[in-house]
């Protein structure tokens, strides 16, 4: 009955497209197959130049955000109507109901030289005014989709087509060759990676005893931030409450928030606190106590304390040539005679972390946690 | 008709990575449409699954991964179902196998990864069988850095495997229980075998040379397990004198080119049966963490940094222990033995856990023992003051075979 009921809701949208007509999409939650076209699921569509959010989707931002080659990344969430609001949690992503899709669009701004050349900028979620993405000084990319059903959350990336009106969803992934343009003109020719269904798991998986996949994004302290709504800016926290999407939880200025970072170095006293967030987010997914990287013994979540674990003289465990002739994680003191500036900074499959998700290094980032590890005294005898 | 053809064209092109130094597999006539395949097999795969690999020369130009219980990954053998990674673009390996139990990987070879060959998380029941991990070119500095690893698993059996140029391990076992290494054959890794932060591995039957190190069993700090209770026996290791070829900063990268067997911090281990022939450093050493150099702040404060339990005995030696590598080594072997003279069968840093001792002594059931053997005792505690030539006459109780029901 339901499932005859969103036929008969996307049959309607459907003809409304037709009649040029801007309702928004109407969201569906499909409990078992991922559909082939991106719409079908009715988070977020293409309408008169702009990609729209569906009914009751809500866009929201991040902190400290993960690097992904300097892609733009618009964020939604939507809970589908008597499903429920969210459970607060202090640290981990928030225990979603069955039904809630999260979708990540990654696109950058358009560059001047042809549909392949993009912008370099870190200017989160330029071109998009609360509702709604402005598609004339934009390229889409892919969007990746991550649904929670009975199961367990599947995730899926669907690929944005050529004439940036559909995406068709891609299992096996695909490369996608862009050139990446500075303010300056200076052009960076790259390989930007959809990954495939498992390779999602390698992030996604954030606890390897448990298995399955789960969100990293939406966590108190990613999301402790004020965001603009269309006319209204508010705490996403609160608003999230108001909306239905939430229960539970201090008021935002008593739960935990990252540092807001966006590639500017900060000043000295909050060196310490934006390159942690930027551990959290880039990389504690996996090095945690729990992730796919506990086999190393480098633990980056923001409650680990400042010692080997942290990586403070760490021998590496099983790093190859990944250790850059360097001999510990991180040496107090002297960012170029540490493993992780070193991982950070390349972009070999065999040495660069994350392992996945970037073909470029995060030149900002890489400069932010050096001058953490500059700041550090000691060094490690 | 078609398997003879390939196996010609197979070794032509075996001759030829012979031939030319330091030339990788040339793939200019392999297979790349295959990979597509291979690739949506893995991601559709479904418990029961056995995906077969027909014989070939495949490119594969992204990281494999599964992530499906109950699969088998078979080829036509290690020398006819090659899949090349010579042109990889993306993926820090060649394979990579997590969270998946009954995982079986046979009969194929991968070749020339950037990073890792095969790794396997998180498994139990992992059956890596017949397989042929290799750097074609050689060992380099420039090749991956483990073969056949398998880490954080459970009833792990690696057999009739080969490993070729690995710049860390060969067959590396980490932070893993319940392990059978048997009747592989490494070669020209900077270790050949190693197990690590594990418990209950059976190391047997296989041959090491020209490694840097033929078997490693070795304890690193920081990790959530210590590990203990090895037995390294009825191996062939011999003339592991490949110079070191590791990257500075890896736990390898400190071992002495012509190592035998090395055991590091680690605790429980028997080394019996095994035929040591010609490692030029020497055939059995077991050392502390304090040997291998790293800064102590790095060290987690549980870490139980001394080796304890070591039952070094019944083994056959010939040659070795005359030309240890390094300056230092060499200056020692001169104090202890003269320009033409040899190490000891048995090499020891001599450190002792001060707090377990009683008078002076280590219990019973602590003990490093040799018996039978001349030990040299390096003397590290003394900062090598007084290294000495001694006997570890003792015996340990034997520790219990590991059974795994395949």
């Amino acid at each position: 009955m339901i499932a005859r009921l969103a036929l008969a809701a996307a049959a309607g949208l459907a003809l409304a497209a037709c009649r040029g007509e801007t309702a928004p999409p109407e969201p569906v939650f499909h409990a078992g197959e991922m559909p082939a076209a991106l719409e079908s699921w009715g988070q977020v569509a293409v309408s008169g130049g702009r990609l729209v959010l569906g009914e009751g989707v809500t866009a929201y931002d991040l902190n400290t955000a993960l690097f992904s080659d300097y892609a733009l990344k618009l964020r939604t969430v939507w809970i589908p109507e008597g499903a429920g609001p969210a459970a607060y949690d202090a640290r981990e992503a928030f225990a979603f109901p069955v039904g809630t899709v999260i979708t990540k669009t990654f696109y950058y701004p358009a560059g001047e030289g042809g549909f392949d050349e993009v912008v370099r900028t870190r200017e989160a979620m330029l071109h998009f005014d609360g509702s709604a993405l402005d598609l004339s000084g934009v390229r889409l990319i892919e969007t990746r989709v991550l649904v929670h059903r009975e199961s367990g959350w599947d995730a899926a990336a669907y690929v944005w087509d050529e004439a940036q009106r559909s995406a068709r969803l891609s299992r096996t992934g695909d490369f996608i060759d862009l050139t990446l343009v500075d303010a300056s003109g200076a052009r960076e020719a790259f390989s930007y990676l959809v990954p495939n269904v498992n390779q999602c798991a390698n992030c996604h998986e954030t606890d390897t005893a448990e298995g399955g996949i789960r969100p990293i994004g939406p966590k108190a302290r990613h999301l402790n931030r004020d965001f603009d709504y269309a006319g209204t800016r508010a705490n996403q926290l609160e608003r999230w409450r108001e909306l239905g999407l939430l229960e539970g939880g201090p008021a935002a200025d008593e739960a935990p928030s990252n540092l807001a970072w966006n590639g500017e170095m900060p000043l000295p006293a909050m060196v310490e606190p934006a390159a942690r967030g930027y551990l959290d987010v880039n990389c504690a997914h996996c090095h945690s106590r729990t992730g796919p990287a506990d086999t190393s013994g480098l633990f980056l979540e923001p409650w680990e304390p400042v010692g080997p674990n942290l990586g403070l003289c760490k021998p590496p465990i099983a790093a190859g040539r990944g250790t850059g002739g360097r001999l510990y994680s991180i040496v107090p003191g002297d960012a170029h005679a540490s493993i992780l500036v070193h991982r950070m900074e390349s972009d070999r499959a065999d040495i660069m972390m994350p392992e996945l998700g970037r073909a470029l290094a995060d030149t900002e980032g890489v400069a932010l946690v050096a001058a953490w590890i500059d700041q550090m005294a000691g060094g490690c005898g | 008709m078609n398997a003879v053809k390939t196996g010609a064209a197979l070794s032509v092109l075996l001759l030829a990575a012979c031939g030319g130094e330091d030339q990788t597999r040339d793939v200019s006539g392999a297979d790349r449409a295959y990979q597509e395949t291979l690739m949506a097999a893995l991601l559709d795969a479904e418990p029961g699954d056995v995906i077969e690999i027909p014989a070939g020369l495949f490119v594969i130009e992204r990281g494999l991964s599964l992530t499906v219980d109950d699969v088998t990954i078979r080829g036509a053998g290690m020398d006819e179902t090659v899949l090349s990674f010579a042109e990889q673009r993306q993926g820090a390996e060649g394979l990579l196998v997590s969270g998946a139990d009954n995982f079986t990987l046979e009969n194929l070879a991968i070749e020339d990864t950037i990073g890792d060959a095969v790794k396997v998380t998180d498994g139990d029941n992992v059956t890596i069988r017949g397989v042929r991990v290799e750097w074609t070119n050689g060992p380099s500095t420039e090749n991956g850095a483990y073969g056949l690893y398998p880490v954080q698993s459970t009833d792990v059996l690696v057999e009739d495997s080969v490993v070729i140029g690995a710049s860390d391990a060969g067959i590396y076992v980490g932070q893993s229980d319940r392990i059978v290494v048997r009747n592989n054959r490494v070669e020209y890794n900077v270790a050949g075998i190693e197990i690590e932060n594990s418990n209950h591995a059976d190391v047997y039957g296989n041959v090491a040379t020209n490694n840097t190190g033929g078997i490693l069993v070795f304890n690193m700090p920081n990790l959530p397990r210590p590990g203990s209770g090895t037995r390294v026996y009825d191996n062939d290791v011999f003339e592991n004198n490949t110079g070191n070829f590791g990257h500075e900063g890896t736990p390898v990268a400190s071992v002495p080119a012509g190592t035998g067997i090395i055991i590091n911090s680690n605790d429980a281990v028997e080394i019996f049966g095994n035929r040591l022939a010609d490692n030029r450093t020497g055939h059995v050493i077991i050392s502390s963490l304090f040997t291998a150099g790293f800064s102590e702040l790095g060290v987690s404060e549980d870490f139980d940094p001394w080796p304890e339990a070591i039952h070094v005995h019944s083994n056959s030696y010939e040659g070795g222990g005359n030309n240890p590598d390094g300056l230092e080594l060499q200056a020692l072997k001169l104090a202890v033995a003269g320009p033409l003279g040899a190490f000891p069968n048995v090499i020891w840093d001599g450190w002792v856990d001060p707090e377990k001792t009683v008078d002076g002594e280590l219990p019973a059931e602590l003990r490093i023992c040799a018996p039978g053997e001349a030990v040299l005792n390096m003397d590290g505690p003394n900062d090598y003051a007084d290294p000495r030539i001694v006997t570890l006459d003792c015996t340990l109780e034997p520790l219990p075979e590991v059974e795994l029901d395949r």
